[in-house]
Order: C-alpha cells, then sequence, then structure tokens
C-alpha cells in the first residue's frame, strides 16, 4: 500500500477535521459545527471499512504498514501497523466516537471548542492502537490526556474540576513511571520499535541487555511500564481515579472515556507488556491474579454501594475490565494452549463488548440526566418504563447485555474468559463467578429502582427518546444482538492473530 | 414424514420470530402480536409432531446435527440439535400446553394495556424453553436456560409498576442465578475435561462412553470422582430452577406474575426444566454409580434434595391461603417427587411425572386464573368459596386436577406416576427416608388439595367479589376442557400393565408389561394413604365449611404456632435475610469502605505527602536559599531606601540641594586652600 498511506488517514482524519473547526467552525453556526465533528469523527469508520476490506486476518503480522526514518539520531521511525488487535480497536474507536459526538448534540457550551477537543482525543487514541514505535505512541498516549481534562474540566459537573485534574496527575504519574522504563530500554537497546523489542524479548536477549544496566533493572524496568498500564486501564488498586472522572466528565465523554480509552491501557498489556516481558509477568502473574479478582469482585460489590447512576456503571466497568486483565494474567501465569486461546479470545472479544454496552449505559444514564436536569441518584426515580417505554426497552437491552446474558454480545466474551481461566487456575473462575453474581444484583437494582414501581413524581412528565438519542442508541442495541448470535463476525478478525499467540506461549 | 435433526431449530425458531413480530409492532398491534404467537406455537407444535413420530421410529437412536459457532483457536467452536424420545416428548407437551395457555391469556389478559407485550415475551419464553430442549450442547441449553430466566424474569415483574412484583422478578432472577452460577462451573469443568460441550458427537460427546470413563476415573479434592463433582455442579443449577430445597424461596413469590405465566412457566414448563436437564445428562449423573469407594454419589444427593424438598413443600402449602401460593407450594413439592425419582434412579419415572404433572398442574393454574378473573383478582380462599355452582365448567375440570395432582387411583394420570415414583423410591437400596418422606408427602397433598377444593368451591360465598363470580368465556374454559382430558388420559400411556413411555424413553421398542398384581402392595398402600389425606381434610373443611372469611382455620385453632410457622414459608426468607442478605450488604460496605478510606485514602495520602513535600521545599526555599539572597539585598536595599527618601521629584528641593552642596565646595576648596 505504497500509494495511500490508509494508516495515517486513519490517525489524523479526525485532526484534520479539528482544524478545519478551528478555521472554519467560527463563521458558520453551532449545528454546523456539530456536523463537522460527526463527520470527521465518522472518517474512522470510513477508513477502517477500507481497510477491513482488503484484511486478511490470516496473515498474522501487521498490515498496511508505513514506516519512515523519523529522528535518525535516536533511531526513531515513524511506524504504523495494523494487525487483528489494532482494527478491533480501531473499529470500535469508530463505531464509539460519532455516537459519542450524538450523546453530546445537545451540548450548548461552545460546541466547536467540544468538538475540537474531542477529535484531538480521537485521533490520539487512533495513533496509541496503530503506532509501533514507542516514541510516538508515547506522544499519542499522553497527548490524549490533554482533550480529556478540557472536556471534563469544562463540560463536566460540579465536581468536574478536582476529578480532570486527578485523572490527569494520577495517568501522568503512571506515564512517568512507563517512560523512566522505556528510556532504560532505549539505552540498554537502542531500540524502541515494539516489533524489534519483541524479537529480542523472544530470543531472550532483552532481560541480559537490561541487566547490564544493573541487576535490578529488568525488574525496574517492568515495574514501571506495568505500573504506567495499571493505572490506564485501571487495575484494582489504581483505579481510583476512574469513578469521579467517569461520573463528572460530560456523556459523551464519558462514553469515550469508557468505551475507548480503557481499552488503551488493555491493549498496551497485550502489545507491550505481555510481547516484552514474558517472564517477569509469568513470575508476577500469581500476583496480579489477585488484583485483577478484587477488580472483579470489590469493583463489583463496590458498585452495589453507589447511589450515583454513573458511579455505578463506573464501578461495572472496573468490574468488566477485571475480566480481561484475569484472563490475560492466567494466560501469562500458566501454559495450556487451548485454554490460553479462549481465554484471550474471551479478552479481545470482552474488550469490544463492553465498548458498546458500557457506553450504551452511560448514554442512558446522560439520557435520565438530560431528563431530571442534573439529579441521577438510584433513588430520584421510578416507572419510568410506564412514561418512557421505548427508552426503557433500550436501557433494558444494554443493561442485560452488560450483566452478560447469553444472546447479547457480553455473554460469549465472559464465557471464553470463564473458559479460559478455568482451564488455567480454576480457583480464580471460581471466584470470580462472585463478580457474576454481584454484577446481576446491582444491574437489576438499577432497572427495578429505575424503571419500576409507581411513577415517581417529576417522572411523569419524561417524555420518551427524540430522533437524536434513538440515533445514538440504535446502533450499539443493534451490535449487542447481532454479536450475541453471531460473536463470529468479531472473531474471525483476530482468531488467527490469537491462534499464534496461543501456540507461541512464551 | 420424518424431520432431520438439521431442521429441529424451526422448534424454537418459529416462537422467536413470533417474539420479534411482537416486539416491533406497535403497542395497537394487539391482533397481530397475539395471533402470531398462537400461530407459531400451533406451527411449532405441528412439527414437534412430525419430530414425535421420527424419533419414535427408531427410540434409541439420538439424531444429532451439529454446526460451528465460532472459531476458537485452531478448532471450532460447536453448538448442536438432538432429536431422542426424551426431547421429541418434551417438544411436544410444551407447546401443547403452551398453545392451550396462550389461547387462555387471549381471555385473561384481554385489559391489559400491555397486551401485545405479553404475547411478546410468552413467545420468547416458549423459544427459549423449545431452544433448551432440542439442545444438543451443554452451553446451548445454558444459553436457552438464561433465556427462559429472563422470560421468567420479565413476566413476573409484568405487572413492573408493583413493587411487589418488581421485587419478586428481581429475586426470582437472583436465586436461580446462584444456582446458574454451579451450572456454570460444571459446564467449565466438563468443557476443561472433556474438551467438548455436546452431548452427543459420534462418540466424542461427553454423554458417550469415552468422555464418561475418563470423568469417572479422577479424582478431585476430597476424594470426590469428578464425574460427582461436575454432577453436583450441574444439579446446582437444576435446584435453582425447579425451585429445589435450598433455593425455592423465588417461587412462591414469582405468583406475582399473571396466572397464565404461573400456569406455563411456573408450574408447567421451565421449573421441570431442571428434573430434565438431569435426565439429559443422566448417564454423566450416572457415571459413579459403579464406583464403590467414594465418599457420595451424585444421584444420592440428587435423591435426598428431591425428597427434603417433596415433604416440605407439602407442609407450607397446607398452611396457605392463597390460591396461587397453594399450588406454588404444590409445584414445589412435585418437583421434589420428580428429583427424588431422578435421585434413586428412575429417570423415566421422573420424566412421567414431569409430562403428567405439567398437563395437570397447567390445569389447576388455569382454573386458578379463571377463578381469580371471575372474583375480580380475590386471590385469598378464605374469601372465596360457593364457586362450584356459579362456575361449573371451573369446578369440574379443577376437581378433576385436583384428582390427579392428589393421585386418585386407576383413573387419573397422576396416580400411574406418582406411583411410579413411590415404587422406585422404594427399591432404592442406599435409604429409605426419602421413600418414608415421599408416602407422607402423599397424605399431605391429598390434604391440603381437600382443603383448597373445599375453602374455594364450597360453603357459602364470602365476600362481594365471590358472589359476583360468573363463568368465564369459552376462550378460557374451553383450554381448562382440554388440559381436563389430558390429565386423566395421560396416565394410560405408561401404566405398569403397558409401560409404553418408559419403554420409548429407554430406546426400546418392545412394550413389556407386568400384571398389576406384581405392585399391589405399595399402590395398595398409596391408596389408603390418599384415602386418609382425604378423609382428614374433608373432615376439617368439607364437612362444616368456613362461615366467614374472618374465621379461623380449624387446623390453625388445634395447632396455631406450627400452623404459624409453617404459614411464614418456615420462615426461610427471614433466614436468607439474616444471614446472606447480610454478609451481601457488608461486603458492599467493605469494598465501599475499602474505596473510600484504603484505595482513595491511599491516593490521598499520597496527594497530602505531595503536598507536603512541596511545602516543605518551599519553606526551605523562602527561609535559607530565598533568606540569604534576601539579607544581601536588604542590606543594599536599606541605604538605598534612605537615598531614595532623596529623591522627591521637588525640582526646587533638588536646585536646594544643588546649592547647598555647590556652597559646601566652594567652602571646603577655600578652606582646604587655606591649609
Amino acid at each position: 500500500m505504497k500509494s495511500l498511506p490508509l494508516l495515517s488517514l486513519i490517525v489524523f482524519a479526525p485532526w484534520a477535521g479539528a482544524v478545519v473547526l478551528a478555521f472554519v467552525g467560527r463563521h458558520v453556526g453551532a449545528n454546523a459545527n456539530r456536523t463537522i465533528a460527526l463527520l470527521s469523527s465518522f472518517s474512522t469508520l470510513a477508513l477502517a471499512g477500507v481497510a477491513l476490506a482488503s484484511f486478511d486476518p490470516a496473515a498474522v503480522g501487521y498490515q498496511f504498514t508505513e514506516r519512515h526514518a523519523w529522528i535518525s539520531a535516536l533511531h526513531v521511525d515513524y511506524h504504523l501497523g495494523l494487525d487483528g488487535l489494532s482494527l478491533l480497536l480501531v473499529l470500535l474507536t469508530g463505531i464509539i466516537s460519532p455516537l459519542c459526538l450524538l450523546a453530546s448534540w445537545r451540548v450548548g457550551r461552545c460546541p466547536r471548542a467540544f468538538g475540537m477537543l474531542f477529535l484531538l482525543l480521537q485521533g490520539a487514541a487512533l495513533g496509541v492502537f496503530l503506532a509501533l514505535d514507542f516514541f510516538h505512541w508515547f506522544v499519542f498516549w499522553e497527548l490524549s490526556l490533554v482533550p480529556a481534562f478540557f472536556l471534563i474540566k469544562i463540560w463536566g459537573g460540579p465536581g468536574a474540576s478536582r476529578a480532570a485534574y486527578q485523572f490527569v496527575i494520577y495517568t501522568l504519574a503512571g506515564g512517568a513511571c512507563m517512560l523512566l522504563g522505556f528510556a532504560a530500554l532505549y539505552v540498554a537497546t537502542g531500540t524502541l520499535n515494539f516489533t524489534e523489542l519483541a524479537q529480542l524479548a523472544a530470543a531472550g536477549e532483552l532481560a541480559p541487555k537490561l541487566a547490564t544496566l544493573g541487576t535490578f533493572w529488568p525488574q525496574v524496568v517492568f515495574v514501571g511500564v506495568l505500573l504506567g498500564l495499571a493505572v490506564k486501564v485501571p487495575l484494582f488498586p489504581f483505579h481510583t481515579w476512574l469513578p469521579p472522572a467517569y461520573a463528572e466528565a460530560p456523556t459523551g465523554v464519558s462514553m469515550f472515556l469508557t468505551g475507548v480509552m480503557s481499552k488503551m491501557g488493555v491493549y498496551g498489556f497485550l502489545r507491550i507488556l505481555w510481547p516484552l516481558f514474558p517472564e517477569p509477568l509469568h513470575a508476577a502473574a500469581p500476583c496480579l491474579l489477585w488484583l485483577a479478582l478484587g477488580g472483579v469482585v470489590l469493583g463489583a460489590f463496590a458498585a452495589m454501594k453507589q447511589t450515583d447512576l454513573k458511579r455505578m456503571i463506573a464501578y461495572s466497568s472496573i468490574n468488566h475490565l477485571s475480566y480481561c486483565l484475569l484472563a490475560l494474567f492466567a494466560v501469562a501465569g500458566a501454559s495450556k494452549p487451548d485454554a490460553a486461546a479462549a481465554a484471550l479470545s474471551g479478552t479481545l472479544l470482552q474488550m469490544f463488548n463492553h465498548g458498546l454496552s458500557a457506553a450504551a449505559l452511560f448514554a442512558c444514564v446522560g439520557i435520565i440526566e438530560a431528563r431530571s436536569g442534573g439529579p441521577r441518584g438510584l433513588n430520584d426515580f421510578g416507572g419510568l418504563r410506564t412514561v418512557t417505554p421505548l427508552f426503557a426497552g433500550f436501557c433494558g437491552i444494554a443493561l442485560f447485555s452488560s450483566l452478560g446474558l447469553p444472546g447479547l454480545n457480553g455473554f460469549v466474551g465472559e464465557f471464553l474468559i470463564f473458559r479460559g481461566v478455568f482451564g488455567l487456575a480454576p480457583w480464580a473462575a471460581g471466584v470470580a463467578c462472585l463478580g457474576l453474581l454481584a454484577t446481576a444484583l446491582f444491574l437489576l437494582t438499577f432497572w427495578q429502582r429505575v424503571f419500576h414501581g409507581p411513577v415517581a413524581a417529576g417522572v411523569a412528565a419524561f417524555r420518551d427518546l427524540d430522533r437524536v438519542e434513538f440515533l445514538t442508541l440504535l446502533p450499539l442495541v443493534i451490535l449487542m444482538f447481532l454479536l450475541g448470535v453471531l460473536p463470529q463476525i468479531v472473531i474471525a478478525l483476530f482468531n488467527p492473530l490469537v491462534t499464534a499467540w496461543a501456540a507461541n506461549l512464551p | 414424514m420424518t424431520l432431520s435433526a438439521q431442521y429441529l431449530w424451526l422448534i424454537p425458531a418459529l416462537p422467536l420470530a413470533a417474539a420479534a413480530v411482537g416486539a416491533l409492532v406497535p403497542r395497537t398491534g394487539r391482533a397481530l402480536a397475539a395471533g402470531a404467537a398462537i400461530a407459531a406455537l400451533v406451527a411449532s407444535f405441528l412439527v414437534s409432531c412430525v419430530a414425535l413420530v421420527t424419533a419414535l421410529a427408531d427410540p434409541a437412536a439420538k439424531l444429532v446435527y451439529n454446526f460451528a459457532w465460532f472459531d476458537l483457536g485452531a478448532g471450532v467452536f460447536r453448538l448442536g440439535w438432538l432429536l431422542d424420545p426424551l426431547t421429541a416428548f418434551m417438544c411436544v407437551m410444551v407447546t401443547f400446553v403452551g398453545t392451550l395457555i396462550f389461547i387462555f391469556s387471549l381471555g385473561y389478559m384481554k385489559a391489559d394495556a400491555n397486551f401485545k407485550q405479553f404475547f411478546c415475551f410468552l413467545s420468547l419464553f416458549a423459544a427459549a424453553m423449545l431452544g433448551l430442549i432440542v439442545a444438543n450442547s451443554l452451553l446451548l441449553l445454558f444459553i436457552s436456560w438464561e433465556l427462559v430466566g429472563l422470560a421468567s424474569y420479565l413476566l413476573i415483574g409484568f405487572w413492573f409498576h408493583k413493587p411487589s412484583a418488581a421485587a419478586a422478578a428481581k429475586k426470582a432472577f437472583i436465586t436461580t442465578r446462584i444456582g446458574d452460577l454451579g451450572l456454570l462451573l460444571g459446564l467449565l469443568w466438563l468443557y476443561d475435561s472433556t474438551g467438548s460441550l455436546l452431548f452427543f458427537d459420534g462418540g466424542a460427546g461427553v454423554l458417550e462412553a469415552a468422555a464418561l470413563g475418563s470423568l469417572a476415573a479422577q479424582v478431585t479434592v476430597g476424594g470426590l470422582v469428578v464425574s460427582t463433582a461436575i454432577g453436583l455442579l450441574i444439579f446446582c443449577g437444576a435446584i435453582g430452577k425447579s425451585g429445589q430445597f435450598p433455593l425455592h424461596v423465588w417461587l412462591p413469590d414469582a405468583m406475582e406474575g399473571p396466572t397464565p405465566v404461573s400456569a406455563l412457566i411456573h408450574a408447567a414448563t421451565m421449573v421441570a426444566a431442571g428434573v430434565f436437564l438431569i435426565a439429559r445428562v443422566y448417564p454423566l449423573m450416572q457415571a459413579d454409580a459403579l464406583l464403590a469407594a467414594v465418599p457420595v454419589h451424585a444421584l444420592t444427593v440428587v435423591a435426598f434434595i428431591g425428597a427434603i424438598t417433596a415433604l416440605m413443600g407439602a407442609c407450607i402449602a397446607v398452611a396457605q391461603n392463597d390460591i396461587k401460593r397453594v399450588l406454588a407450594f404444590s409445584t414445589v413439592s412435585q418437583l421434589g417427587y420428580m428429583m427424588l425419582a431422578l435421585g434413586v434412579g428412575s429417570w423415566v419415572a421422573a420424566i412421567f411425572h414431569l409430562l403428567t404433572h405439567a398437563f395437570f398442574k397447567a390445569l389447576l393454574f388455569l382454573g386458578a386464573g379463571s377463578v381469580i378473573h371471575a372474583a375480580h383478582h380475590e386471590q385469598d380462599i378464605r374469601s372465596l368459596g360457593g364457586l362450584s355452582a356459579k362456575m361449573k365448567v371451573t369446578f369440574v375440570t379443577f376437581a378433576l386436577g385436583t384428582c390427579a395432582l392428589v393421585g386418585v387411583p386407576l383413573f387419573f394420570s397422576g396416580f400411574w406416576s406418582k406411583e411410579a415414583i413411590l415404587h422406585a423410591a422404594h427399591g432404592w437400596d442406599v435409604s429409605h427416608l426419602p421413600f418414608y418422606a415421599a408416602v407422607l408427602g402423599v397424605v399431605l397433598t391429598a390434604f391440603y388439595n381437600t382443603r383448597l377444593m373445599a375453602e374455594t368451591f364450597f360453603g357459602k360465598p364470602r365476600s362481594p367479589a365471590a358472589e359476583h363470580a360468573h363463568e368465564n368465556s369459552p376462550v378460557m374454559t374451553l383450554p381448562l376442557v382440554v388440559l381436563a382430558v389430558c390429565a386423566v388420559v395421560l396416565g394410560f400411556l405408561n401404566t405398569p400393565v403397558w409401560p409404553w413411555l418408559d419403554t420409548m424413553l429407554l430406546g426400546k421398542t418392545e412394550v413389556h408389561g407386568h400384571s398389576l398384581m406384581e405392585g399391589a402392595g405399595l399402590m395398595g398402600l398409596s391408596v389408603v394413604l390418599v384415602a386418609l389425606g382425604l378423609g382428614a381434610g374433608w373432615a376439617l373443611y368439607g364437612r362444616r365449611t368456613r362461615v366467614s372469611a374472618t374465621a379461623p382455620d380449624p387446623l390453625a385453632v388445634k395447632a396455631p404456632r406450627l400452623m404459624a410457622f409453617l404459614a411464614a414459608k418456615l420462615k426461610f426468607d427471614e433466614l436468607y435475610d439474616a444471614t446472606v442478605g447480610r454478609l451481601n450488604s457488608a461486603s458492599a460496605a467493605f469494598a465501599d469502605f475499602l474505596e473510600f478510606w484504603v484505595w482513595g485514602g491511599l491516593v490521598t495520602l499520597l496527594a497530602r505527602l505531595g503536598e507536603f513535600t512541596g511545602l516543605v521545599n518551599r519553606e526551605t526555599d523562602e527561609r535559607t536559599l530565598n533568606g540569604g539572597f534576601d539579607n544581601v539585598s536588604e542590606q543594599v536595599r536599606g541605604p538605598g531606601r534612605v537615598y531614595s527618601r532623596a529623591q522627591t521629584g521637588d525640582v526646587h528641593g533638588y536646585l536646594r540641594f544643588l546649592a547647598l552642596g555647590f556652597v559646601v565646595l566652594v567652602l571646603l576648596v577655600v578652606m582646604g586652600g587655606a591649609k
């Protein structure tokens, strides 16, 4: 693909949209600004579709690669590539982003700036999913914080400022640890290229090279990179920034944070930590498994105690992402190819499915919030199903998708994760079942308190979904059904890749 | 006409399509939704009949069709359909009873605003239930299993504006999910040990000899055989779904749903799914049977749980006053009998009772529905009474259903199926306790049903609602008549003289009956027991009927505390609230505490530490570094300040100073020169 730098287009099209907004947006109305933002955001899905058309899942390596020398003094290349994992996440970004903007359609305060920042954020996330050199990977990684910070702080709720600072500082601190780790890696190996580093690791040369810096450097570097990723996912107990950030962010941004940004961390685990540090990860896996279990179980129980619906969904996100990490750590800790293949397939599927269902749930809470004019407590409503039957139906589907009901998207991923984890660490699968139970409990409590019972005072005048809200939720709901019945659509993209991973377990 | 297993999907797919129609039509599309639901189920019934004919042509055959669902690693993950006599009988029963209940609902739900949604949910339920039956994969069975749970949840909470209905729906979903997690773990273990979840797969299925042999040969923690452990985990799912002790607590509350739902889901079909499940995986449950030195056999646990449930349900039913709750506990008890039959080794007796029970219990629930509909939603039997003359069809069919449930000898289906269970329990060589429990249960069943009949239909009407009751329209009574006929004749499909159903289920072709005299002793005993129960019930409730709704219950007069304890359902709800409920709230509070004080606290501490470092840093900078610099500056500034005072900006002042200076200079020069 010398002729068309498709991946660069994918990354920079949203930024181009932001530039257009910056120069043209001032002269046109609010709705024109929103439309420009939406169309630019939609470019990802369109271009991902183009990539999908000529993507060959059976070829396990990177495709559509672009590599140009960039900073030759540092041996830094501009290097982009796409494999099944990246494609999955680019598709997810492409689906979620326009819906986030649709969900933010009614944002009245400076829609042009909102659109610009959002497009910057989207481009940065795409850069993370496609970059193959640590240098610009890390630039995208950190750059994503800036627009997110302003989006939360300016358009967020009453506690947004504090939440935004906490989010950025916490993530930056993690990023600093990772940067330190990569600095050491660079000193030891002279390269920042993921593929080259992974080859070194596979050949068993990475740790000895790091050890030349000092005895403890292999461990220090591993911990540094781990911390950076752990904060981002987040891995329990590095998750405390998440509930306030998700809760205070405006609806569309919450959707993006949970739908796309939380996947950046898991992606980092799969793309960087696991290939580069197989041995330290293997050694740390029993410990990390407990942390992931903590996220699964305590995350779900903490959600049960929340009265703010957004915080509740935020905790459920911690719970759902912890399943991904649970599977990953189980795979890293044991070697059993068939169970590992199931666990890894489950992880990838869960990343995609969680993106859909969590984004839908945040959209739903946003819709409730828009009706109530602010309050979104568990006990502020009642009988919504009588008043807004269509919305109740959509929200109900999203809830059941999130609690892993078979027939909807969430189930297959969770089943595969549990199947894999049971094969690798049976006791962990047993404990994690508690999380499944608690999830059902708090999601059904949400549904019961808000939608059932007699119509509460103040709820009677709520109107059902309008056209924009309907269009926001409809694609997600359709995908929930579709992927629940035909998971093969998504699995086909990454199964050869996962099979190769499982076959070459370190 | 035969049906290839490849087309078995039609049986669940037809109602599923009807559910989709019901979901997509507007609220006003009542006729379309109901019509689609009934037409689809009738079509499904016809396909099921063809399937039955196919299965019975060669009852020993397991016709399977397996297909790939998705790629998994180097292989594919497969699901499949299975056709054997068990599947076929169940399909015919579900579609037949389902159709009648759908028709009944036309009348019962006529006035409901969400009429079309009701039929949508009913169709969804039928689809999931049929999917569960035709599955040739434990995972496909589990998927359908969860979906029937969803349909049950939606239908229990159908009148969701009632807080009690919403709460009951959630309780049902959560309680059954506890059991389902056991099932899930069993499924995972099975998959991990055998590499497959298909029941039959040309020798590679989990219910086939190779897999069973390897499962029975492995031992896990506590000396438990792996097949036993997996079997017991799977049985957890059955405990939840089939309302077995100790997870039976959701079933009585489920009566908050509309009565046709209780008839279809919580009596005839879904709650029997647990029995079906154990019957389906019976080879696995039995795999440890021949091993002597094991701590426990899976089926022994099943037998005891079944016996406890059978007796407990019957006891509690004695003291209930809500017509539907009496029937609900009766269902709990009867499901216990089925489990007992499975446990003592006679799965065909369990399935026979499942089939007969489906018909007569659906009949009883629809009869109760007919009463409730006629009596303006009065469900308390103390306030009913005197309906035998006002609702003749309902009365007669209800009486026939009661006879079947009680097991009135020879002419009623329940007699034959219960007899088969007692016979099997009597012959069990592990313990006689379950048999005694079952025998006691027979007396109690006769007793509480007599009470139910007497209170509901005899004596005088004891409320205006009962007084104004009159028979319902044929759309509701016709299903009652059809079911009543079935409740009688179905028993003749499987008498000791001609055990046709047993033969077919066991995959044999020739029916070998034996003389009635062979089991005559046991049969005589059970006739006496039924008579005893009926007699006692008649003596207490029938001879002198209740005079008013508030008059005390004759049994409560004699044993008030016992009756109160039974009426409170043995206080299971209170016990669970005090233990599981509290543990759950405590765990949530603990997790939240950790969030705020420990994890959040650590971060806050770190932040404060950062702030403190900053403070110290600033102070050091201010006092020492800046301090030294400031000192020097201050020394410069002091005189500077003094000098600056001179800078007044006053030109006259400057001139004055200038003049003064000039004078001083001159003086100095002059005086210096003078030296």
